[in-house]
């Protein structure tokens, strides 16, 4: 869906998506990360399980709520990612304790 | 960078990092008052100039001129002597200026003797049917992708909608070397007409001739659809076309993303929440806050500046920003205003930036139908209630959005109605045969954005809200 452009220097950046090792850029969101990586990290939302990605990108919409080193409901979208960070895609309702 | 506040009270705290909170924040710091300026993202900038001080994307040719305007404003905020905390949410303001914050997952309280609100806009709901699929954004995420971490579409993309946003975006995508397949353009004909008597101003204003220039370069790379009346995505848990009609004719391409645009609004949440009084704007149709001259709201000591303050662009927040702030330095160090330009000099800039907004606002007024949808149409995105959900609530008794709460929680999911606020007004509206003042909006409360219980646990508490919940 999204491809980086040429000629970015920034320094890299390894996360992990499930488990997965995905190489981001320093200064990347956490969503701007998922989305660039083209693995499938669609969410699925508590009401009613449908596929979501993130909508706004700019923190007022809630569609790119993720798991973030076992916090759930974090807003992919206003965390810079940073090494070694572990994202888990939720899939439905959030689980009690995190 | 995130740390808790650094003092209990403040001379002045700014809410929003974008141009009219970096410009404020300069101001009032320099002239000597304590300044604490709050801002959600990483860095400065807002949404206009999104990562200005660390975007991957240098060549100037593609963010353009206006872009790189913000580094010199930035700059300034940042060596006026102000505190300035990145990665913080305000969650509450109350009519004691007493501002809740969390930064790293900790709340603290601060004190403020002025507040400037410069919370900015975000887009306009789009809500068309399949907007929740994934592969349907806005068209400002993915600028936003694009200024902070140089993404580009590569897959099938449709861009729809109108305003200028949409041409800005188009040309930097192009110009980074991103895909674009096609651009439908809704603007309503009839608002070529409606808009006429006002193109004298637009067309004396900046605007005019970066607008022209803008829509030529994306025409001549990219099809062009005007007069587009129906727009819908399709695709089964994954955006796999895109239909509309134009001229009376439908037609339906593949795509992999589809971005979406038809204006911003002004942010009203935390404004709300904190009392100040809003109307609903008649030209704009969204809720603007009631304000004096200098950016005064209804609460004493809240005064909101940029496009929070109704939708103006981003010069005239810049100018709005100076002014609120010049406002709170005369009420706070007269002397130190005397040495600042005067109002009347600011004033006059405010009405330069703002010189053709009116045309914009008529040309660019969204269309019925993209506003006010039917059927099985999602409207609220959080709690997935359609358009038909309402307008059955509102058939049995379900009065305004506060009442509809109770019928089918809209606006009660965690964008806090963010999403769906002004289609839900609109809608009951036109169900009810009222206006969209006399319908209202949803009742605002902090947390205006959601926050860990255990950070309201964590935090200091006195001996008299300590007594009001022991038992016995």
């Amino acid at each position: 869906m999204f491809k980086r452009a040429n000629g970015d220097a920034r320094r890299s950046v390894t996360i992990h998506v499930e488990g997965k090792a995905v190489t981001a850029r320093e200064g990347d969101s956490v969503s701007a990360a998922l989305l660039a990586s083209g693995l499938d990290v669609r969410r699925a939302t508590a009401v009613s399980g449908a596929k979501r990605l993130p909508y706004c990108m700019m923190g007022v919409c809630f569609d790119c709520l993720v798991t973030i080193d076992g916090v759930g409901n974090r807003q992919g979208c206003l965390v810079p990612v940073a090494d070694g960070m572990q994202i888990e895609i939720q899939k439905g309702k959030r689980e009690i304790g995190r | 960078m995130s740390t808790a506040p650094q003092r209990d009270t403040y001379d002045v705290v700014v809410i929003g990092a974008g141009p009219a909170g970096l410009a404020a924040t300069s101001t009032t710091a320099s002239a000597g008052l304590s300044t604490l300026l709050l801002d959600e993202n990483a860095g400065p900038g807002g949404q206009v100039w999104r990562g200005i001080a660390s975007t991957p994307v240098k060549s100037e040719a593609v963010l353009g001129a206006d872009y790189w305007s913000g580094t010199e404003i930035a700059k300034a905020a940042r060596d006026s002597g102000a505190e300035i905390t990145h990665r913080a949410t305000v969650w509450s303001l109350d009519r004691n200026l007493e501002l809740g914050i969390s930064i790293g997952g900790g709340s603290a309280f601060v004190k403020a003797k002025r507040v400037i609100i410069a919370t900015g806009a975000l887009e306009r709901p789009f809500p068309i049917p399949g907007w929740t699929l994934p592969g349907v954004m806005t068209a400002g995420a993915a600028q936003t992708m694009l200024k902070s971490s140089g993404l580009v579409p590569n897959g099938r993309t449709v861009i729809a909608g109108q305003g200028p946003l949409l041409w800005l975006l188009a040309a930097q995508i192009l110009r980074l070397g991103g895909r674009i397949d096609r651009v439908l353009d809704t603007t309503p004909r009839a608002n070529y007409f409606a808009a006429l008597p006002h193109a004298f101003a637009f067309m004396t204003s900046p605007y005019f001739t970066k607008g022209l220039s803008m829509m030529r370069e994306v025409k001549a790379k990219v099809p062009v659809v005007k007069g587009v009346t129906e727009l819908s995505a399709s695709g089964d848990d994954q955006l796999a076309s895109v239909s509309y009609v134009a001229g009376g004719k439908r037609e339906t391409l593949g795509a992999d993303l589809l971005l979406l645009h038809q204006g911003v609004v002004p942010n009203v949440n935390l404004a709300m929440a904190a009392g100040v009084e809003h109307r609903w704007d008649e030209l704009q149709l969204c809720w603007s806050p009631v304000l004096d001259n200098n950016g005064g709201s209804s609460v004493e000591g809240i005064a909101i500046a940029g496009d929070g303050a109704g939708i103006g662009g981003a010069q005239a927040a810049v100018w709005r920003g100076r002014i609120a702030a010049r406002a709170a330095v005369t009420a706070l160090a007269p002397d130190a205003a005397a040495k600042l330009p005067s109002l009347a000099s600011l004033h006059g800039e405010l009405k330069r930036a703002e010189r053709g907004r009116l045309f914009l606002d008529t040309l660019f007024q969204p269309a019925r139908q993209f506003r006010i949808p039917t059927g099985d149409t999602i409207v609220c995105r959080c709690e997935e209630i359609t358009a038909q959900d309402v307008r059955e609530s509102v058939a049995i008794g379900a009065t305004g959005p506060n009442q509809l709460k109770a019928y089918r929680r809209t606006g009660m999911g965690p964008c806090q109605g963010r999403l769906c606020g002004l289609t839900v007004t609109e809608l009951m509206a036109e169900a009810r045969g009222k206006t969209p003042q006399e319908i209202g909006y949803y009742r605002l409360r902090a947390p205006v954005k959601p926050i860990m219980l255990s950070e309201l646990a964590a935090l200091p508490k006195n001996e008299e809200a300590v007594k009001a919940v022991v038992r016995g």
